[in-house]
């Protein structure tokens, strides 16, 4: 039993215990998050869902250091948020934390190659070092002769390979995907859903996703699904279909 | 990270373009506005830069040098009485009418050189000799007059006769002088001739030009000549420095070109600093991003320090240049007037940094003021 406890115990990528955040004062305060407990597990790929407002934004940001919680408590690889100063926070996310946002929000006049290097110049490698990882990555996900096109010379599929590229290429415990699917069509999400699946979720690594897009559900390993700034249930592999179809 | 923020910048064309475009204009508007404002203050010195000797004495009430207040002769010897005074001579300068062999008339500034000695003689003569200023009728004139008398078809060349005042005068050499403020030709001819040239007066001594002993302190001379002959004396410096004085107190020539280099100053700091803003805001999502991929405060305080002062460089280099060409151009022609020291130069670029320095800090109060978490929004 205390085994097992230990295992699970190590295999805690985020937990959030009690973790509150209000936005605002007097009459036009938002309780954004209440009290939310919940754990994502290392080698899983976590999904977060519900209703516009409900508060998933809020508990990315919270998760990934971002956004500073008012209550409670998250921790991240056993690391508690609340104890890291601004500078050791911004460094803890530059090593440990990869994103992939909804507008991709790669930089137009960057081509796909320093795009996707941009982290690890951040962490200190050279631009050689950096472009060279990079480049090969971005083979890694299928765009091997797109490495020196402008974001705008891309499909949004495309674009979304860069941003995952991006995300990974500085090996990040924590890969934080904010609506990945919502700029792109049914085939290019699912696309990229399969790459995350299969090139991202590994045993050392937790990836979670915000998304409102139910055609994507079949990939998650849970879906945790909120509702009013609280965390209404957490539904196992397989549950989805019951809930969402 | 560096050099993908100057691609940053480089890559937006437009405000690329529109930020080099008004820092440029704003650079050329005060390099080239004060450039042609210190040309025209030493215009107002050339007298003194083309007689050329360190101490010119004047009557007590003289405060610049293109102001005459005539004295007696007897002024000379009391001068050369004042202990340290190596020699002194008189000079006779005014505005004078010449009339031309077509019968028009020009101004003129002459300029009557002690005979004996020519001190205050041009530094460059063109043709002729400075000793044929002592034949009859003798006169040296400028390249100023060249041109002048040239727009009316009259080609002056030694030899060539002209009045002053109704008497002959004859051009026996051609000289080169630094233009004046009024941009009247100078004619050089003896004192002794230049007081018959001038109408009659009961004085007619302009300046007495002084030359110290050689162990004498020019300045402690200055102060003892005052004091002697109740004249004022000034070191050929001061007269210049005095002058300029005079003329940025009592006309509207620094007001006008101030006004034109404050306008410089509010363009640049207008179009620059608004469109700086708008770059940095338009880019604030993907600062934001790089905020939350770990870009601390600092590296994107350098991104954006990195990318003003570049388009600061740039604009400040267009500008100059374009005000330097402006005034190789010029200074071919002799006006409007020009002159550019290095002083200029630094202003300008201490103004440009002023303005690049003020863009800068409202892009990165925006980016302080950002939080990372708004890429999630």
């Amino acid at each position: 039993m205390s085994t097992s406890l230990s295992a699970k115990t190590q295999r805690i990528a985020v937990r959030t215990v009690d973790l509150g955040k209000t936005f605002g004062k007097g009459e036009g305060t938002v309780h954004a998050l209440k009290g939310v407990n919940f754990e994502a597990l290392c080698g899983e790929l976590l999904m977060i869902v519900g209703p516009s407002g409900c508060g998933k934004t809020t508990l990315l940001s919270v998760i990934c250091g971002t956004l500073e919680h008012d209550t409670g408590s998250v921790t991240v690889f056993g690391q508690d948020l609340a104890q890291l100063s601004s500078g050791k926070l911004t460094a803890f996310r530059g090593k440990n934390v990869g994103f992939v946002f909804q507008q991709f929000n790669l930089i137009p006049t960057w081509n796909a190659v320093e795009n996707v290097s941009v982290p690890l110049l951040l962490n200190g490698s050279s631009t050689a070092e950096a472009e060279s990882a990079s480049a090969e990555l971005l083979r890694d996900v299928g765009i091997g002769d797109k490495l020196r096109a402008l974001p705008t010379e891309l499909s949004g599929g495309q674009q979304q390979r860069v941003a995952i590229a991006r995300a990974l290429v500085h090996q990040p415990r924590l890969l934080i995907c904010d609506e990945p699917t919502a700029a792109l069509d049914a085939a290019s999400g699912r696309k990229v859903l399969e790459l995350i699946k299969t090139r991202v979720c590994s045993p050392e690594r937790c990836v979670i996703v915000v998304t409102h897009d139910s055609r994507i559900f079949p990939f998650a390993d849970r879906i945790a699904e909120m509702e009013d700034g609280q965390m209404k249930a957490v539904h196992g592999a397989g549950e989805w279909k019951a809930l969402y179809v | 990270m560096l050099r993908l923020a100057l691609k940053m910048l480089f890559g937006d064309r437009a405000k690329y373009g529109m930020l080099v475009c008004g820092l440029s204009f704003c650079a050329l508007l005060m390099s080239q506005q004060t450039s042609v404002f210190c040309g025209l203050l030493l215009w107002t010195t050339a007298t003194v830069r083309n007689i050329r000797v360190p101490i010119w004495v004047a009557d007590s009430k003289v405060e610049q040098a293109n102001e005459v207040v005539s004295m007696r002769e007897i002024e000379v010897q009391r001068v050369r009485s004042v202990p340290g005074v190596q020699w002194a001579v008189p000079l006779f300068w005014g505005i004078q009418q010449a009339r031309l062999p077509d019968g028009t008339f020009q101004a003129i500034q002459l300029t009557g050189l002690d005979g004996a000695s020519l001190v205050g003689r041009p530094a460059i003569m063109r043709s002729g000799r400075i000793e044929d200023l002592r034949l009859p009728n003798a006169v040296i004139v400028d390249q100023v007059a060249i041109s002048k008398f040239a727009k009316r078809g009259i080609q002056l060349k030694i030899g060539t006769v002209f009045e002053i005042n109704d008497k002959e005068a004859r051009v026996v050499g051609i000289c080169e002088t630094q233009r004046s403020f009024l941009g009247q030709p100078y004619v050089f001819t003896t004192y002794s001739r230049a007081l018959e040239y001038a109408p009659p007066q009961r004085k007619l001594l302009s300046f007495i030009l002084v030359q110290p002993k050689p162990e004498q302190d020019p300045a402690a001379l200055v102060r003892r000549i005052s004091q002697c002959s109740g004249l004022r004396a000034f070191e050929s410096d001061t007269f210049s420095w005095s002058t300029l004085m005079w003329y940025v107190r009592n006309t509207g020539i620094p007001i006008s070109f101030g006004t034109v280099v404050l306008l410089g100053l509010v363009v640049g700091i207008a179009i620059a600093g608004q469109t700086f803003y708008l770059f940095v805001h338009e880019n604030m999502r993907f600062l934001a991003a790089l905020k939350a991929m770990g870009a601390t405060f600092q590296v994107l305080a350098q991104m954006v320090l990195l990318q003003a002062f570049t388009v600061g460089f740039i604009g400040y280099g267009i500008g100059v240049g374009i005000a330097a060409m402006f005034g190789n151009l010029v200074l071919q022609k002799g006006e409007p007037p020009f002159y550019m020291p290095w002083q200029i130069l630094v202003f300008t670029g201490g103004v440009i940094l002023i303005i690049c320095s003020l863009s800068a800090a409202v892009g990165l109060v925006k980016v302080a003021r950002t939080e990372a978490a708004m890429v999630f929004k």
